[in-house]
């Protein structure tokens, strides 16, 4: 009990002195380099490549915050890390931000003290099974039995739709994704529940990826995206515009491939405040007027990091459903540059 | 009466009968199959069932192995190849072993310094494993952390050789002041060793002194692959047998303080487990240190592992220490031999002769614990495997046939350490 207390109050007073210390943009410019947080790997979301070079949908978060803070999207350093210690590595400042496929709930924004800058990936809940198992609907599920990762937030979503919709299930604790994928292909469990762009990342590895089908439920919310501390609002304002950005210059139209040609100026004022030829939002931000240009230089914007990483020409073939533009019927929204 | 005289006999054999063969069933090989394979029923059965048991491992095994693709840039692309047939992607060992061996950050054109590094390794140790060799090879034995640490970290030569003249001259001054009190000579040795190795920031970073021999550093974090794991074995084997020794005799000391703290140290460590402590490492002192300085990780981690092998290789030891008869040490003393020499001498020996299995025991369970650091994201050769390999959208999808190749480089280490113990038993063995 007194060594838990001394240990908070430890904890306190090192947090407090980060707090306290000079703004993490200053610390960032100062070192010349972001600390991004990812994860140690995840299909299409952070991997190296076989040349160590990091890719992936959330490291393309994490350079688009580099290229403009420091307008150079290689100005990362990716710091790995596990579900276990990616909180305390941010909570400890060893991170600058994370960007690592976490789902924004109220008690990790509330109770850990993290700021959720916006989701760059609305995920939920979905089923795999094969196809020659003839179901059409996860509700036609009744009596079915289903691997489940245990102690993750999937074993209680599959508990409460089984529940709401009145059918039984059979569970099939597994622990590991790559252990539930092996059992999946053995026959172990007629069902595979897991968030629905790992199903569509795991079914593309299989031999014969046409022989399983995607079930159309999604039975939970799984928002995800880029967090940072609470305790410095401008340098989370800095990673939540930049988000937005990316996002915006979708919906304006500008990619890769125009953006030389539109930063000259154009007739939209919304492009011009965007790429910094009218206006001050970099100013405002504490940036150079060409923040977004940049951090849309990297690899484009919203739109195309998406295809790009997950999108439906890569091996994961994921639509953009949820995640297209609230214009297209989807989610993804920015509030304006105004 | 009898006509049996010599004379009488028609034929008298002069010379023995030339030895036959022995029968078929009682020599050769029949005689190993029917002793060693086929004694009794019950054997046969067994027998029989053995081989029904490898021959069916190995005709399921073996066409997969055989078959296996080794030239193929993605999974998919080798399943193409194979069309269907048994057969394994080996393509994902031959596009990806660099980052296998040295994880994926090390500058593949420096592959050379950790691989030089590593041949050096075997010079390094052989005096030290085996005592026939020239003495004055120990020498080189000494140097080795120095130059190990510059061809892995790199940076400029000048700083390991003055942490090596540091060393030295903290000897040399503690070996002169030892005659009149130990504790002072330790704490001139130490104020003198860290007056050398402030050296380097006396001269100032920037002096040309710090540009011969520079090699490019490499920062700890982009260490990974079964160097890291090789890196870890070696450096906290090294570092915990001295230490897990002092351990063992402190907590036989007649000193009620030394004798506690070690007694207390050992049992934490034992009742923690070493997950534990890796997480400590990683994860706590992250908040005690302020952001951006602090140990290196790679330090935390050897510190940690190291403690916590050494409290396990000290009580081997004690059983080495509680075996050897009461004897040996009223021998010792009756020769009138102090302490250390009694221990050097008469008691260490015996006693770590008895302990060797155990040791040996320990240094290979603290090799394949080096794996454990992929929990905390070291990208250790399991760390590898799990992380960026199988999340890459190349290779998700392939586990045996890396994680046969993860077992295949574990298996040839610990084989060659349990059989370097043994025929150090054998060596040693003076109870003929």
């Amino acid at each position: 009990m007194n060594k838990s207390v001394l240990f908070g109050a430890m904890t306190v007073a090192s947090l407090a002195a980060g707090a306290a210390a000079a703004g993490t943009l200053e610390d960032v410019q100062a070192r010349g380099k972001l600390n991004c947080g990812v994860t140690t790997g995840l299909v299409g979301f952070a991997a190296p490549d076989a040349n160590g070079e990091w890719k992936g949908f959330d490291v393309a978060v994490c350079r688009a915050v580099a290229a403009a803070v420091l307008g150079d999207g290689n100005a990362v350093e990716f710091v790995p890390t596990t579900g276990k210690t990616r909180f305390t590595a941010l909570a400890s400042g060893e991170i600058d931000m994370l960007a690592r496929n976490t789902t924004w709930t109220l008690s990790r924004d509330v109770d850990l003290k993290f700021t959720f800058v916006g989701v760059n990936y609305y995920d939920g809940q979905g089923f795999m099974a094969p196809k020659e198992l003839g179901v059409a609907s996860a509700k036609d599920l009744d009596g079915a039995t289903v691997c489940i990762q245990t102690g993750t937030t999937t074993e209680l979503n599959l508990a409460d739709f089984f529940r709401a919709n009145n059918i039984s299930y059979e569970p099939v604790p597994i622990e590991t994704n790559a252990e539930a994928q092996q059992q999946y292909l053995a026959g172990a469990c007629d069902v595979f529940t897991t968030d629905a762009s790992g199903l569509a990342a795991t079914r593309a590895t299989f031999e014969n990826p046409q022989d399983h089908v995607l079930l159309p439920e999604i039975v939970s919310k799984e928002p995800l995206g880029p967090l940072v501390r609470h305790g410095d609002n401008e340098w989370g304002d800095i990673v939540r515009w930049t988000l937005n950005a990316l996002i915006t210059a979708e919906e304006l139209g500008v990619t890769s491939a125009n953006l030389a040609e539109m930063s000259a100026g154009t007739n939209n004022p919304e492009i011009n405040r965007l790429l910094g030829t009218e206006g001050t939002l970099g100013e405002m931000l504490g940036l150079s007027a060409t923040w977004a240009n940049d951090a849309i230089a990297v690899s484009g914007n919203y739109g195309e990091v998406f295809e790009a990483n997950i999108g439906e020409s890569t091996p994961i073939g994921l639509a953009r459903g949820l995640n297209a533009q609230w214009t297209d019927g989807g989610l993804i929204y920015s509030p304006p540059f105004r | 009466m009898s006509d049996t005289s010599a004379n009488a006999v028609a034929f008298v054999r002069t010379e023995s009968v030339p030895a036959s063969a022995p029968p078929v069933n009682a020599a050769g090989p029949v005689k190993w199959l029917k002793d060693n394979l086929f004694d009794g029923v019950g054997n046969s059965i067994l027998t029989v069932l053995a081989f029904v048991a490898i021959f069916l491992i190995l005709s399921n095994t073996m066409p997969w192995v055989i078959n296996g693709i080794w030239d193929a840039p993605t999974l998919a692309a080798c399943r193409e190849i194979l069309d269907g047939t048994t057969g394994a992607c080996f393509a994902v060992l031959s596009e990806r072993w660099n980052q296998l061996l040295f994880g994926f950050k090390y500058p593949t054109e420096m592959y050379w310094r950790p691989a030089l590094a590593f041949a050096m390794l075997f010079v390094a140790f052989a005096p030290v494993l085996f005592f026939d060799l020239p003495r004055k090879l120990l020498i080189f034995t000494g140097l080795y952390p120095f130059i190990a640490f510059w061809l892995i970290w790199g940076g400029p030569i000048v700083n390991p050789i003055l942490a090596l003249v540091g060393l030295i001259v903290g000897y040399m001054v503690f070996v002169r002041l030892e005659k009149t009190s130990f504790a002072m000579a330790m704490g001139a040795g130490v104020v003198s060793a860290a007056v050398i190795w402030s050296l380097s920031k006396v001269i100032g970073s920037d002096s040309a002194i710090f540009s011969i021999g520079y090699l490019e550093t490499v920062p700890s974090r982009d260490l990974g692959g079964f160097m890291l794991n090789m890196m870890l074995g070696v450096t906290c084997v090294s570092l915990s047998l001295p230490l897990g020794i002092a351990l063992a005799l402190g907590r036989q000391s007649s000193m009620p303080l030394i004798k506690y703290v070690c007694v207390i140290f050992i049992e934490f460590i034992r009742g923690v487990p070493l997950i534990t402590l890796l997480f400590v490492a990683s994860v706590m002192l992250g908040y005690f240190f302020p952001p951006g300085s602090g140990v290196d990780l790679f330090i935390r981690v050897v510190i940690m592992i190291t403690l916590f092998s050494a409290a396990y290789i000290a009580e081997v030891v004690r059983g080495g220490l509680a075996a050897l008869p009461k004897g040996q040490y009223e021998a010792a003393d009756s020769l009138g031999l102090d302490y250390a020499q009694a221990t050097r001498l008469i008691i260490l020996p015996q006693a770590l002769k008895i302990s060797i299995p155990g040791i040996v025991n320990i240094a290979v369970g603290l090799f394949k614990d080096t794996t454990l650091v992929s929990v905390i994201s070291m990208f250790d050769m399991v760390g590898m495997i799990r992380g960026p390999i199988l999340a890459s959208t190349d290779w998700n999808g392939v586990y045996w046939e890396l994680f046969s190749f993860a077992a295949l480089l574990f298996f040839v280490v610990c084989y060659g350490i349990s059989q370097y113990s043994q025929w150090l038993e054998r060596r040693l063995a003076t109870d003929h």
